[in-house]
């Protein structure tokens, strides 16, 4: 039969070194691609990477979102996206509505404002995932993963359909408080008031993160109940606790994230399916279930959009970029299945 | 033919039970019209034409079973398949390619009219075995790995496959999907001169009983479905599916080849998938690119769980009580409702806010995991299927994307 004999080629082309060399060739023309437009003009090529590196740090908020609840439960959380959506959707009532920030409030006002909807809105999707959680996933935890898998794509829709319920299918923004103006310009290159602003509160969460997983108690329990859960439990780890919390960092997470976007984008129920998708996507680029990995792979497909979309010499446009993404996607798991930073076990932080 | 008497006496009277069922499924464009002047329930009989969708969505949901169900390999991108079969049959039965002009065994249109136009039952079995084609490249790099990756690998496939055909218009200067505006007319199925002395319809798209003959071509199709999958279960392959749903490890063990075996659950499902897709895009005259999302795998994935995973006749219930929901159930319920006095004072003075057509996705959000967290069985529970959920299994596939393919003599893992 040929699609036999096509198998078995595969198998042959898979054992060889073949593979690692498509591979390699397939670096070595985004790495010429890369390096022509950018002789072309490399002012140009240097304010999309600004881009890239803005929309990249939201996607890595996002991602980190599916790496820890992945590394503790290896579940891919659909419904992480749609709890992205339905945040950044609250955040906008509560900015515009609620406490009816105006573009030409004081900057006073402003910061507060941000800080408090942040603190709010953080707070409120930890416990919202949470609920999630306890609801949907914890009975399925002895059962078949692909429930499990199952049960998290009907989240999703779910979820989807709350953010339909509540804000229709409209479009949601923010006033641009935060201008859109050069905040200073470094050899021609300006970077202006809403990225350095997504860099300001973004390092901060990361850092937080990072300490807490690192440092603390509860960080410790979740690096150990992803190595091995039953160990833990025995060495007297409150295991359905540990889980709750993931969830509730990967929700603060969300919120974050969602804030963040708002500044310079705008959201409708179904963007956080897509924009999941990608941060899905960037989690496994980095290696699933490694933090620093998820932040990388998030730069990574960040850059790619927005090389993908801004640049001009030989580049596919933005008509391809899901195409592209989701490309990268299926190649990593050919070439890297384990990721960029991966290592051979899934465990780990 | 023993063994086959053997099996139906000990079914004893079930085994009227299919043959009445399909009785009345044939018989369904002579009397589905007057049902429909019942009392309360007249008005969500569907007619011949949601019928017809019915099945179509219904036999993907069988392709799909076979592929989720038996070989337990979770395919979000089922949406490619449904687009591939749409998309042959649009190249080889529309005026797409209208720089040639070939007609073989087409009917009802004009010898002179450009494109390459097949004869419809043929570009059904290409179709079929395009998407095979497709769903043995989607797999070969993807089914090593593990069950969630495979789902978003699968996924991604999804997402692409829609977009390639969106943007397709432009080929290197060749007009390959026609882009957003999508394929249309397509040609519709028909018996030609020979048939219509024989009293059938030349052309369906002329016949004065369109509906009818759509509907019975796609209650053929499907129960040629059915009948494939039934036998596929009971075939070698089939029970080697099932065996790598319940063990990998063991069925490697076995002397299972997983990845041909893998292979062959999603050609075998992908070309069903491509079957109806071909079947449907004749059916609306038409293959758009819109009409290909992932929303659309989703639909179909529920239609399994409802039914039953690994269960045909659970699937074939499933498929046609979602497919009816979709089609027209949702919108009429819908309708009724808004018609009814609405309940004033502390509560809501109208129906304005019941809009279950806008909420279906949500709807089915909601069917997937109730039926995961109560009765993960499904519907019309395998047996086998339903002993594995109760008991449990080993769960830890052989390959893996932490383990290289070659790592036969895995530790277990313990979690």
């Amino acid at each position: 039969m040929a699609a036999s004999a096509l198998m078995d080629t595969f198998d042959r082309l898979r054992k060889s070194s073949v593979t690692a060399l498509v591979g390699y060739a397939l670096l070595g023309l985004v790495g010429v691609w890369l390096v022509g437009n950018f002789v072309q003009d490399p002012r140009e090529f240097i304010q999309v990477g600004l881009i890239g590196l803005t929309t990249g740090l939201i996607f890595g908020l996002v991602a980190l979102g599916y790496t820890l609840v992945y590394g503790i439960l290896q579940l891919i959380n659909f419904a992480h996206g749609d709890v992205f959506a339905l945040s950044g959707l609250v955040a906008s009532t509560m900015i515009v509505s609620w406490l009816g920030l105006e573009r030409d409030a004081s900057v006073l006002a402003i910061l507060g404002g941000m800080l408090l909807t942040l603190i709010v809105i953080m707070a409120l999707f930890a416990v919202v995932n949470t609920t999630i959680e306890f609801v949907a996933y914890r009975r399925l935890r002895r059962a078949p993963r692909l429930a499990a898998l199952i049960t998290a794509v009907g989240m999703s829709f779910i979820v989807q359909n709350i953010s339909l319920a509540m804000y229709d299918v409209n479009v949601r923004s923010v006033p641009s408080f935060i201008p859109r103006s050069e905040a200073f310009a470094l050899g021609g290159i300006s970077v202006s008031w809403n990225k350095l602003a997504i860099v300001v509160i973004t390092l901060p969460v990361l850092a937080l993160l990072t300490w807490f997983v690192t440092s603390t108690k509860q960080g410790k329990a979740m690096r150990a109940v992803a190595q091995d859960t039953e160990a833990s439990a025995m060495m007297g780890i409150n295991v359905n606790r540990t889980i709750s919390v993931t969830f509730a960092i990967a929700g603060a997470l969300a919120g974050a994230a969602a804030i963040v976007y708002l500044l310079q984008f705008n959201m409708r129920y179904d963007t956080g399916f897509e924009l999941g998708l990608i941060a899905f996507t960037a989690a496994v680029l980095g290696g699933i279930g490694n933090l620093s990995g998820a932040v990388l792979g998030a730069l990574v497909i960040g850059f790619v959009q927005a090389f993908n979309e801004g640049l001009t010499w030989y580049t596919p446009g933005s008509d391809w970029t899901r195409s592209i993404v989701f490309g990268i996607l299926i190649a990593i798991l050919v070439f890297r299945p384990e990721g960029l930073l991966g290592e051979r076990t899934p465990e780990g932080a | 033919m023993n063994a086959v008497q053997d099996r139906l006496r000990s079914y004893g009277p079930w085994a009227l039970l299919p043959v009445a069922l399909i009785a009345l499924g044939a018989l369904y464009p002579q009397y589905g019209e007057s049902l429909g002047d019942l009392w309360l329930v007249g008005d969500f009989i569907p007619s011949v034409n949601s019928m017809v969708i019915m099945i179509v969505f219904t036999m993907m949901a069988v392709g799909l079973n076979m592929v989720v169900g038996y070989a337990g390999l979770l395919d979000l991108g089922y949406v490619a398949f449904y687009a591939a079969g749409a998309y042959t049959a649009a190249w080889f039965a529309s005026q797409q390619f209208d720089q040639w002009t070939f007609h073989f065994g087409s009917v009802g249109i004009s010898e002179e009219v450009p494109g390459i136009h097949l004869s419809l039952w043929l570009v059904l079995i290409i179709a079929g075995i395009f998407t095979a084609l497709a769903g043995i490249l989607i797999g070969l790099p993807t089914l090593r790995l593990r069950g969630d990756y495979l789902a978003i690998v699968t996924l991604g496939f999804g997402e692409i496959i829609p977009q390639v055909v969106r943007n397709g218009d432009n080929v290197f200067g060749f007009d390959l999907t026609h882009g957003t505006f999508g394929i249309s007319p397509i040609d519709s199925p028909g018996f030609g001169s020979i048939g219509e002395s024989l009293g059938l319809p030349l052309s369906y798209q002329q016949s004065f009983e369109r509906a009818q003959w759509f509907y019975w071509t796609a209650l053929a199709l499907l129960l040629v479905t059915i009948f494939c999958s039934v036998r596929l279960r009971d075939s070698r392959l089939g029970r080697a599916w099932i065996a790598i749903r319940e063990d990998e490890t063991a069925a490697a063990a076995m002397g299972i080849p997983l990845m041909r075996t893998k292979t062959w659950a999603y050609a075998i499902g992908a070309f069903f998938g491509g079957v109806a897709g071909a079947f449907y895009a004749s059916f609306k005259s038409g293959a758009f690119p819109a009409d290909f999302y992932f929303n659309i795998s989703v639909f179909l994935l529920c239609m399994v769980i409802l039914g039953g995973m690994g269960s045909i006749w659970g699937v074939v219930l499933g498929g046609m009580i979602l497919g009816y929901l979709n089609v027209e159930g949702l919108a009429t319920i819908g309708s009724e409702v808004q018609g009814l006095p609405a309940p004033g004072g502390f509560l809501w003075d109208d129906w304005d806010w019941f809009e279950p057509t806008k909420f279906q996705f949500g709807i089915y959000g909601v069917i997937i995991v109730l039926m995961m967290l109560l009765r993960p069985e499904g519907l019309i529970p395998e047996r086998r299927h339903k002993i594995e959920l109760e008991l449990g299994v080993a769960d830890t596939p052989f390959y893996d994307t932490q383990h290289e393919a070659a790592d036969t003599d895995r530790e277990p893992k313990n979690d």
